[in-house]
């Protein structure tokens, strides 16, 4: 039995038009106030590109990078600053996007997974998560990679934690410090031990 | 989340205007707090005047060989300063034991200072809360308290303060410096800065309308060794059952404050007078009065042993 060729319709496609008539009617009226009163234009450089958006003001910058941009490496997991999977990097520095309006990240240089590296040319801590199979499903693999690119980075900067003993010695990142520092990073596959050495692989090279 | 307007704010004056004259307007800065409860409709503002950007970030030596925290110098910053590892060892040991790293970027000096509780009834939208609702009720009361406080409560509401940075700003002394709607300057000492629940459980600091916290000073530094201790059910990333801070000078004397445990970082002064004595003379004066529940009674041998332990820490 041959299957006939299906319209090119993706998943991603299905699952926004579904979200879309699961809204229904009530959320319009809201939606058109928002639009009326609280829309926000934003000029943002994300992944080296300049962008400037016009979108509803209760945008996070989470929703921002997926739903405008379509960037969907940066996961959406809980919504709350609970799980990290939304974690990207802005001026350097990381951040749940999920907490954060897009609306203020006027001037603001965003990295996401997409822009650490190419399929091509892998940013090192990606290259590490492949070599040491740090990962199962994946979700939480693009806000993993982009939270320890930005600890190798604190550390340099002095950045203390909850695990360093003395606070104005030169930071070291051992297994530890390593497990503090990437706390806000849930893996619900619990790949934690291949991911801790993974981002020491990259932490220990000169 | 409900809708809203938003603006960046032009300066420090116009934020304050805007936010004391226009009915529904509130400051945002790191929003890791406000938007969390924007979106389950807990905070429900009508306009947003974004200040991240105004001039108060900036962490300043004083001439009396304190610290002046901006506002709006995220906890990492602070964490990370060299004078703040150096001379306020209890404050950057206390940031670094709240949130996580992501958060820590984005939260400020001043936003955690206002974060609101943690009580499971708060964030229960459909059960009644005094904080929530003033004059609803206090669902806490004979439901699930184990987390919640155990002194300084009421019979209106028994949550805890959760923030980590403020056990650790009480301990130093540190003063809250703030601009009113009338361009006047004030300074509230940390101890008058987060205000017991009362019969108003709702009034939780006593900043007016438009208000604005502009930094946090710290007195010069205190010495001794510099202890902070939080027990909690994960070791990492999770609100304090019990926290102590601790300075603890050479001759035994120094000073406490225990997080987890009251609607405000707990410093009882006739208590730490006590350290000498050691940890069950202290939390058996500090906690004096206490109220706890069948389920959160435990926080209080929980307290004395933690504080026994720190105590051997300091001395060993």
């Amino acid at each position: 039995m041959s299957v006939p060729p299906s319209p090119k319709i993706d998943r991603r496609a299905v699952v926004t038009a579904a979200a879309v008539a699961a809204a229904g009617m009530p959320s319009m009226s809201g939606a058109q106030a928002a639009g009326s009163k609280g829309s926000v234009a934003v000029s943002l450089t994300v992944n080296g590109e300049h962008r400037r958006l016009d979108f509803d003001s209760r945008v996070t910058l989470l929703d921002a990078l997926r739903e405008h941009l379509h960037l969907t490496g940066t996961k959406k997991g809980c919504d709350h600053g609970h799980c990290g999977a939304c974690t990207v990097l802005v001026n350097g520095i990381r951040i749940n996007a999920c907490l954060s309006l897009a609306a203020m990240h006027e001037g603001d240089e965003i990295t996401t997974v997409e822009g650490l590296g190419r399929s091509d040319a892998l940013h090192p801590m990606q290259a590490a998560f492949i070599e040491h199979d740090a990962f199962q499903c994946g979700y939480c693999t693009p806000g993993q990679i982009c939270s320890a690119v930005a600890v190798l980075a604190e550390v340099a900067a002095g950045v203390p934690s909850h695990a360093t003993g003395d606070l104005t010695a030169p930071m070291m990142l051992d297994n530890g410090e390593l497990r503090e520092r990437m706390s806000g990073n849930i893996c619900r596959c619990g790949a934690y031990s291949n991911i801790a050495d993974a981002v020491a692989d990259v932490a220990g090279r000169p | 989340m409900q809708p809203f307007t938003y603006e960046r704010a032009a300066s420090i004056e116009a934020a304050v205007a805007t936010v004391a004259s226009r009915p529904g307007a509130r400051f945002i800065a790191g929003g890791t707090n406000l938007l969390d409860l924007m979106k389950v409709q807990i905070e429900t503002p009508a306009h947003l005047v974004d200040i991240r950007h105004l001039p108060l970030r900036a962490i300043e030596d004083l001439p009396d060989g304190g610290l002046r925290l901006g506002a709006l110098a995220t906890n990492t910053e602070v964490a990370a300063h060299l004078r703040v590892k150096r001379d306020y060892g209890i404050l950057a040991r206390a940031i670094m034991a709240g949130a996580t790293g992501q958060l820590r970027n984005k939260a400020t000096t001043a936003g955690n200072l206002l974060q609101r509780n943690r009580c499971p009834y708060f964030y229960e939208t459909n059960l009644p809360c005094n904080k929530r609702r003033p004059g609803s009720g206090c669902s806490a009361l004979g439901g699930v308290t184990r987390s919640l406080a155990v002194v300084g409560t009421s019979s209106h509401c028994i949550a805890s303060n959760p923030g980590d940075m403020a056990v650790a700003l009480r301990v130093l002394d540190a003063a809250v410096e703030t601009m009113r709607p009338d361009g006047s300057r004030r300074r509230i000492p940390i101890g008058d800065f987060h205000r017991l629940p009362g019969d108003r459980p709702e009034i939780e600091h006593p900043l007016e309308p438009g208000e604005l916290v502009t930094a946090v000073t710290l007195p010069r530094p205190l010495g001794g060794t510099h202890h902070y201790h939080k027990v909690r059910d994960r070791a990492s990333y999770a609100f304090a059952i019990v926290s102590i801070a601790v300075v603890l000078q050479e001759d035994g004397t120094g000073r406490v404050a225990f997080g987890g445990v009251a609607p405000r970082p707990w410093r009882v002064e006739e208590a730490e007078a006590l350290l000498p004595d050691g940890a069950a003379a202290v939390v058996g004066t500090a906690f004096q009065g206490a109220t706890p529940t069948p389920e959160n009674a435990f926080k209080i041998p929980l307290a004395e042993r933690t504080l026994k332990l720190v105590l051997s820490e300091g001395r060993a």
